[in-house]
């Protein structure tokens, strides 16, 4: 069944199909999908880790758990960690394992460049916190705000490698964020299966295809600013050079031109997934479909117009300020629009208070919360009171916390069966929601009032008697409650990961395709693949109304599937930039072997480009059915 | 004062009512922007408080929503078939979009308004040159020929014009009570202003992280009455011949900060004297200020012993070097000066 032709690669593709090399050498969407879901979730882990100490810090006034060297480090590597390594790669998993089970799809349209996504960003992931091992009083860890303006982040002022490492860092992962960007957009127009129009897309295809076309404009912006950083480190470019005649707020606005968007990269998808489950747990088809693809297409576009609301006390004048209010404004209708659709999606159903229905309902609550406060920060001139104060970081821990996270967790005791074929424990699973719910607000919603109250973000340590004491100790002990719900949840996943494979195909009645297979499903996906007629097909196939067909399975009988075969050559090809970095860090530290390891890896990157182009087309034919 | 305004004086009155349920007297939160003491602050926090109170009422609605569909809607046991399948209702799409932009118009006309009301400062205002250090700021009347550092002194009632730059990095200028953030940066020079209707005492924070010390670069505005203001710029004025009256401890104390054992006078001026250094704050009325090291620590004998001997103690990455090498009596004497600078 294996096809082996002779090939010009210079490595034969793998065929193992367990074990570790099967899982280093995996192009299968699913498996890529699980890799990233556990590296994200366990990044999520250290970006909690370093919350909790900075909490620790700031429970009372004056505390010395940690040197300011060491809580500036950890605010700019919790920020990091939580954006470019936990929750991003969080959402990537979702995309990943369901995308294509969404569509109809076999896999994604280029299955090698998403194995190389993943690769590159487990590489900068590691990468970027390898200062760490160097530790924080030489400045090596970045600790320079996820931000990181110039022009503190200039040699003057950031001598350490820190700034050298985050830059490099993120060049690497904003490379794995692109290639992914591309991969699901070609995707996504490209394989649906026959009859699903663009309007009759699962949502969160939707918000997928949204965030690619963002990451597509956004990441641009921020790359050109690190390489110009990048260049003033390294050759003394001048770009942020204020002496020189650089701009320090050319950073600010090349930076933000990608922030904002970057906003909306992390909840779109979270909207996405919100807008999958709530149906399924309501037993209702979502409201105003057509009206929340507009306004996820509207956010995606408006989210490039409002970069300066991060920017209204830099002096932009009150015409500048005035402008990017409104447009800020404008962005919150939209947005609300989402939130009245949910309301309405489970108004007349038949709400199951499941884990993942819970997370969905704790997402809407939070949510609101947290874009209230947002559309507060539009209004400039009271903005200059709330800016860069713990209202912000109130804000949006509400958003990323609240809206992100609980869409995540949802999600996750969504397709957990359909994943791993086994149902997470419900008991448990409750228990994890509300220590999260209540360990969350008791967390965050103080900040509100620190913020209020005068508290500046980004301080390591505060004088007593400017009343901050009773929130930031509150919020101390909030951080243990969700800690603990956080326990529960890893103790749920190893619970129910020791339990027999029994889920159900579809546990849920679920109305999209992925309950149409097997949890979880084969390697292969859909063994024929079927026609849609409606949204929600699935559902109303199993349901109908009237006599409208809504799902097609009497194709002719399936030629054997194609699967593509497995390689090493991404895993190669996202090690070369690597090791690259790695050399120009090296020249930095003056090391002399920075240029033979800087030629190493471009040897190794022109090595893995000839494997990816002739190691043949590999892969083996598969009989529906066999290996179930 | 245009129409916005004047309704914002009438939400003000409700503003106090929340503030004062919430804060329980403002006087224990010297940093709280709900307590404006000044026009700029009072615009902006008018138009705070009043998107506070529609984020309010909305976030209310909305929960208050979810909480009903989520207690009416819920799964019931004896519940059987599936419920009524419903696409979308154009009508309510509109509604709840026509909605949200009609309360956003009217948070829009006074935020355009308080942007342009808070931009310029009025005429007849003294000038201040607010310049951020890590980690202190240093102000400059230059009408008055005054150089001072991290505690700005204001005429109560008078509109004071803030010219703001960075010497390295940016910083941010923030007194929540008379004013939201302008930045302080390097190569621009930001306008604002700033106006005490009260003599008291404000605190204030740099709110742009600008590295270690971040945390540890504070100020106090002191509004004073007029005639005190008056005399306090005469009074300062004199000090520009250099001290007078030294006793004998301080008399050495300032051999000792011009001379190459304690080396201040490298970084810090005095004006009159010898000392001219431009790298640290300007020490001319350093005792008569409340506060030193950026308003970390209180202005006593004992910290400012401290302070000098190990600086980064107080403020990690300070460019200051410690001085625990000098005899303990050797510090005395530098203190004793310092504190006789008033």
């Amino acid at each position: 069944m294996a096809t082996a032709a002779k090939t010009l690669g210079f490595i034969p593709r793998p065929t193992a199909q367990t074990g570790f090399w099967s899982w280093v050498a995996t192009v299968d969407h699913k498996r890529i999908g699980i890799l990233y879901g556990v590296t994200g979730f366990l990044f999520f882990l250290v970006g909690g880790l370093e919350a909790w100490i900075m909490r620790l810090q700031l429970a009372r006034p004056g505390l010395d758990v940690v040197s300011a060297k060491t809580f500036n480090a950890l605010f700019t590597m919790h920020a990091t960690t939580m954006i470019f390594l936990g929750v991003m790669p969080l959402l990537s998993a979702f995309m990943n394992y369901l995308i294509p089970l969404l569509i109809g799809a076999r896999d994604v349209a280029f299955p090698r460049l998403n194995a190389f996504s993943y690769w590159i960003y487990l590489f900068g992931a590691i990468f970027i916190n390898i200062g760490w091992l160097r530790g924080t009083a030489g400045g090596d860890v970045p600790d320079i705000g996820w931000f990181a303006y110039a022009n503190l982040t200039s040699v003057q002022f950031s001598g350490g490698l820190g700034t050298d490492i985050w830059v490099l860092g993120l060049l690497l992962l904003g490379v794995g964020t692109l290639v992914s960007g591309f991969n699901f957009i070609v995707t996504i127009l490209n394989m649906r299966a026959p009859g699903m129009s663009l309007m009759k897309m699962p949502v969160f295809v939707w918000t997928t295809l949204v965030t690619s076309a963002i990451i597509i404009f956004a990441f641009p912006s921020v790359t050109v600013a690190l390489i110009m950083l990048l260049f003033d480190r390294a050759f003394a470019a001048n770009f942020f050079e204020v002496v020189k005649g650089g701009s320090v707020l050319l950073f600010q606005h090349l930076f933000w031109t990608f922030g904002h968007p970057e906003v909306y990269i992390l909840i779109l998808p979270a909207m996405g997934i919100i807008s999958e489950v709530l149906p399924v747990h309501s037993r209702k088809m979502l409201f105003g479909y057509s009206v929340m693809v507009f306004s996820t297409a509207l956010i995606g576009f408006m989210g490039f117009t409002v970069w300066s609301h991060h920017m209204f006390t830099v002096g932009m004048g009150p015409v500048v300020n005035s402008i990017f209010s409104l447009t800020t404004m404008a962005i919150a209708v939209p947005t609300g629009v989402k939130i009245f659709n949910w309301l309405s999606t489970m108004w007349g159903g038949r709400l199951r208070f499941t884990t993942a229905m819970l997370f969905a309902v704790g997402f809407i609550a939070c949510f609101t919360i947290g874009g209230l406060s947002g559309f507060m920060h539009a209004a400039a001139p009271s903005d200059t009171q709330q800016h860069d104060t713990y209202f912000v970081v109130a804000h949006f821990h509400y958003v990323l916390i609240g809206g992100t996270l609980f869409a995540i967790l949802s999600g996750i005791h969504h397709w957990f069966p359909k994943v791993f074929g086994r149902l997470l424990d419900e008991r448990l699973g409750r228990w994890s929601f509300w220590l999260i719910f209540a360990g969350f607000h008791t967390f965050a919603f103080p900040f509100h009032f620190l913020g209020l109250l005068g508290m500046p973000r980004r301080i390591y340590t505060y004088a007593p008697g400017l009343g901050w004491e009773v929130w930031n100790l509150l919020s101390t002990i909030g951080v243990f409650v969700l800690a603990a719900g956080v326990l529960v949840l890893i103790a749920n996943f190893i619970v129910t990961m020791r339990k027999p494979m029994d889920a159900p195909a579809d546990p849920w009645d679920g109305r999209t395709l992925e309950w149409t297979l097997p949890s979880p499903p084969p390697v292969y996906n859909f063994a024929t693949v079927p026609t849609v007629y409606l949204r929600d097909a699935f559902w109303f196939h199993k349901h109908p109304e009237g006599k409208e067909k809504a799902l097609d399975y009497e194709s002719p009988r399936p030629a054997p599937i194609h699967l593509p075969g497995s390689s090493l050559m991404p895993v190669l090809l996202a090690l070369a930039p690597t090791i690259i970095f790695a050399g120009v860090l090296f020249l930095r530290m003056r090391l002399s072997y920075g240029v033979p390891v800087i030629v190493a890896g471009f040897v190794i990157a022109l090595l893995a480009l000839w494997g990816w182009a002739f190691e043949g087309e590999g892969g083996s034919l598969i009989e529906p059915g066999e290996g179930d | 004062m245009g129409k916005w305004t004047r309704r914002r004086n009438v939400r003000l009155g409700f503003a106090a009512l929340l503030a004062g349920t919430l804060l329980a007297g403002c006087s224990t939160l010297p940093q709280t922007p709900l307590d404006p003491k000044g026009p700029v602050a009072q615009t902006q926090t008018g138009l705070l408080l009043y998107t506070l109170y529609i984020a309010m009422a909305i976030g209310i609605s909305v929960t208050a929503a979810l909480l009903y569909v989520v207690v009416r809607f819920r799964d019931r046991p004896g519940q059987a078939g599936v419920p009524r399948q419903i696409r979308g209702n154009h009508v309510l799409e509109i509604i709840w979009t026509v909605i949200p932009i009609l309360i956003l118009v009217s948070v829009a006309f006074p935020t355009v308004e308080a942007a342009f009301a808070t931009a310029t400062p009025p005429d007849g205002a003294l000038t201040v040159r607010a310049t951020g250090y890590r980690w202190w700021f240093a102000f400059e009347y230059p009408e008055l020929g005054i150089v001072t550092a991290n505690e700005l002194r204001i005429p109560a009632g008078r509109p004071v014009r803030l010219e703001l730059t960075s010497n390295d990095v940016i910083h941010s200028f923030w007194v929540p009570k008379l004013a939201g953030k302008t930045d302080m940066i390097p190569g621009r020079v930001n306008i604002a202003w700033i106006q005490a209707d009260e003599p008291d005492t404000y605190l204030g924070q740099c709110a742009e992280f600008c590295g270690d010390s971040h945390a540890n670069m504070r100020f106090t505005v002191k509004a004073l009455p007029p005639d005190e203001f008056d005399q306090w710029v005469r009074d300062r004025q004199a000090l520009a011949q250099g001290p007078s009256e030294l006793s004998a401890m301080a008399a050495r104390g300032r051999d000792l900060f011009e001379s190459t054992t304690g080396n201040c006078w490298a970084c810090h001026t005095i004006d009159g004297t010898k000392a001219q250094g431009v790298v640290g704050p300007n020490l001319t009325d350093v005792g008569q200020r409340s506060t030193i090291a950026a308003g970390i620590l209180e202005n006593t004998y004992e910290n400012m012993k401290a302070w000098i001997k190990n600086p980064a103690d107080f403020k990690p990455g300070t460019t200051m070097p410690s001085h625990a090498r000098l005899p303990e009596q050797d510090l005395d004497a530098i203190v004793e000066y310092l504190q006789s600078l008033k």
